[in-house]
């Protein structure tokens, strides 16, 4: 991580202030962070020129006209902008660092500018009146910098009257970028990475089984009872794709045996794939469609061909979600040969959700009583995707099932959750380690909303269903004052509650009476 | 990019992963726990080595979880718990273990 110390740095992880407080300004405070350029090797796996080529430029004004012409969305968010402020305080990003090149206009404008110059009749000839740019190598190198500040997260959309998309601005940009040969390390890695092992860790499919093998002894151990976690097995009912940080990282490995444990009492066959070992699909942070593309057929091959699956349910995993909900289909379908009266792909929460309703889930809420519990709403779920059957589904059924197995439960401040949710502050490709310095200060705004809670409620733990937010909060709490054990998988706590059929519990007694009903305080 | 072992350079990435993992040596482990700010003691070897034996059959580091599980068989449960292991290696057992181990770095959501 780059020292920053000699750049006015905030301090944000102070007690006290309202988590949405705008910090005094800090200009060029995030100038020198730099993401790890991407291997020519990665580059090249994920279809992009290995280093800068000679004509880059001419090469990159071209892309932007494609862009603009293939995707109008992109041309309109270039063309529509009013400056009229509303995003500016929006971002959690410029909320934590106090850099003014952190506020969603000033990332749209840092590509705006340059499309404005070769692509509009007042740029063309009259530049200075118009902030138009010359694309330089200087602006190149702002552009990667600020284009890798961004999460991703569309908070600031959701603000913006004409709904300009800054998350879309900033997948074109790294797309630019990749073209050209700029690409970033963490994400294009992961990319080739998936091509080839079919998960983003690169766990090999002896090394999965060898994994999965182990959580049922361990599962056994605990509870007495044998769950099985399938793995390639054909003709099971439901394929579950879930990322592969469930089968390695803490708390994402619990929130698995609580997957486990629901399917197991809920009576249904399934499997795991180990073509298709992961949920997430990092193309979309790049704004690569064909790579987007080409990870998502790997779960219609694993479904149609290799298992024969009815189902497709997606695990606990933000922006998979959203491509699996909103893209899944247009990438890799259609999906005819799945059973039609199931929700196609269904999210793991719809699948607990209509379990506990039904009330097959026999389930003690005081087996999670040392947990005073909120939830943080990730993203890509929140403003890319939709849960069940009613409008709100996304918030309302995570919440629902927490307070099904949980007997505290408190919401964190308003204008921090569900649609406008503060991001975790690592997704969208920033998940790495050279960023920790903007992962902290990008998380402040929700550390502080958690802070409010826990004075106010005596909130000790935060439940999350992404991968990403998993292991970003277990990374930053310690910074706020809180355990790196403090985020939860929102499945672990099913799976704490969960009484399996057969189980001898502690008091080695019959179910405890009410113990399923729903409702907290 | 590299490590003087003793007078011969091996080569490292920008985070500090041996590129090839042939150029491990137990010299090269403790240079690396140095850049890391650790001092190698039983306990750090013990992981290290399970790490190493690990990786060779199944290419891939271990899940944390497992690991915990294999320290808490051989060294008891004192040492084989996820604070202690976080004690051994502040960065995380995963991650700075690795590197120490002179294996790649485990990427994803992790």
């Amino acid at each position: 991580m780059a020292p920053l110390d000699d750049k006015p740095v905030l301090d944000v992880r102070g007690p006290g202030g309202h988590p949405l407080d705008i910090p005094r300004l800090a200009c060029g405070a995030m100038d020198d962070l730099k993401s790890y350029a991407a291997h020519p090797k990665h580059q090249e796996d994920c279809g992009f020129p290995g280093e800068l080529i000679d004509n880059w430029q001419e090469v990159a004004i071209a892309k932007i006209g494609e862009l603009a012409d293939k995707n109008r969305a992109f041309q309109v968010y270039l063309d529509a902008c009013v400056k009229c402020g509303a995003c500016t305080d929006k971002c959690h990003f410029f909320l934590g660092t106090g850099d003014p090149k952190n506020m969603p206009v000033a990332r749209q404008d840092l590509l705006r500018s340059v499309y404005r110059r070769y692509y509009t009749f007042a740029g063309k000839h009259f530049p200075w009146l118009v902030g138009a740019r010359d694309l330089t190598r200087e602006v190149l190198d702002e552009w990667y910098n600020y284009y890798h500040q961004c999460s991703q997260c569309r908070r600031c959309s959701v603000f913006c009257p004409y709904g300009i998309d800054t998350a879309e601005i900033s997948m074109a940009a790294r797309e630019i970028m990749d073209t050209v040969g700029k690409g970033q390390k963490y994400c294009n890695e992961i990319i080739a990475k998936v091509k080839v092992t079919g998960n983003n860790l690169g766990l090999n499919p002896k090394a999965l089984g060898a994994t999965l093998e182990g959580l049922e002894e361990d599962i056994e151990d605990e509870t007495g009872v044998s769950v099985r976690i399938p793995l390639d097995e054909k003709g099971a009912d439901i394929l579950l794709i879930t990322p592969s940080a469930d089968f390695f990282a803490e708390p994402h490995i619990e929130g698995l045996l609580g997957y486990a444990k629901v399917f197991h009492e809920a009576g249904v066959s399934w499997t795991l794939s180990s073509y298709a070992s992961e949920a997430a699909n990092f193309g979309m942070f790049i704004g690569s469609y064909e790579n987007m593309r080409e990870i998502s057929l790997r779960i219609r091959k694993a479904a149609a061909i290799d298992l024969g699956v009815k189902r497709i349910v997606f695990g606990e995993c933000g922006h998979a979600w959203r491509v699996a909900y909103s893209f899944l289909n247009t990438l890799a379908g259609p999906f005819d040969f799945l059973d039609q009266n199931y929700p196609i792909p269904q999210h793991i929460l719809e699948f607990t959700h209509n379990e506990l309703e039904k009330g097959t889930l026999n389930i003690d809420k005081s087996r999670n009583d040392e947990f005073r519990m909120t939830y943080h709403d990730s993203c890509n779920v929140a403003r890319g995707s939709r849960m069940g059957d009613k409008p709100g589904g996304q918030f309302e059924i995570p919440r629902a099932v927490l307070r099904a197995v949980c007997n505290h439960y408190f919401d964190m401040d308003r204008d921090t959750i569900k649609e406008s949710t503060v991001c975790c502050g690592g997704g969208g490709g920033l998940l790495t380690d050279e960023l920790m310095d903007l992962r902290i200060k990008g998380s402040s705004p929700r550390m502080k909303a958690l802070q409010q809670v826990t004075e106010d409620h005596g909130v000790t733990h935060m439940a999350a269903i992404c991968a990403i937010c998993k292991t970003q909060f277990s990374k930053v709490m310690p910074k706020f004052g809180y355990e790196m054990d403090s985020i939860l998988s929102v499945h672990q706590l099913v799976s704490n509650a969960i009484i399996l059929t057969g189980q001898e519990t502690d008091e080695d007694t019959a179910p405890i009476e009410g113990a399923a009903t729903a409702g907290a305080e | 990019m590299s490590y003087d072992v003793n007078g011969t350079a091996v080569e490292h990435d920008e985070e500090g992963y041996i590129t090839n993992l042939g150029d491990w040596t137990e010299d090269l482990a403790g240079i690396i726990a140095s850049a890391e700010e650790i001092t190698m003691n039983e306990e750090h070897w013990e992981v290290v080595n399970f790490l190493r034996s690990y990786y060779e059959e199944y290419q891939i580091a271990p899940a944390v979880r497992v690991l915990i599980k294999a320290i808490k068989k051989s060294m008891g449960p004192e040492i084989g718990n996820n604070k202690y292991m976080y004690e051994l290696f502040p960065y995380g057992p995963a991650k700075q273990a690795c590197k120490i181990a002179g294996l790649p770095k485990p990427t994803g959501c992790i």
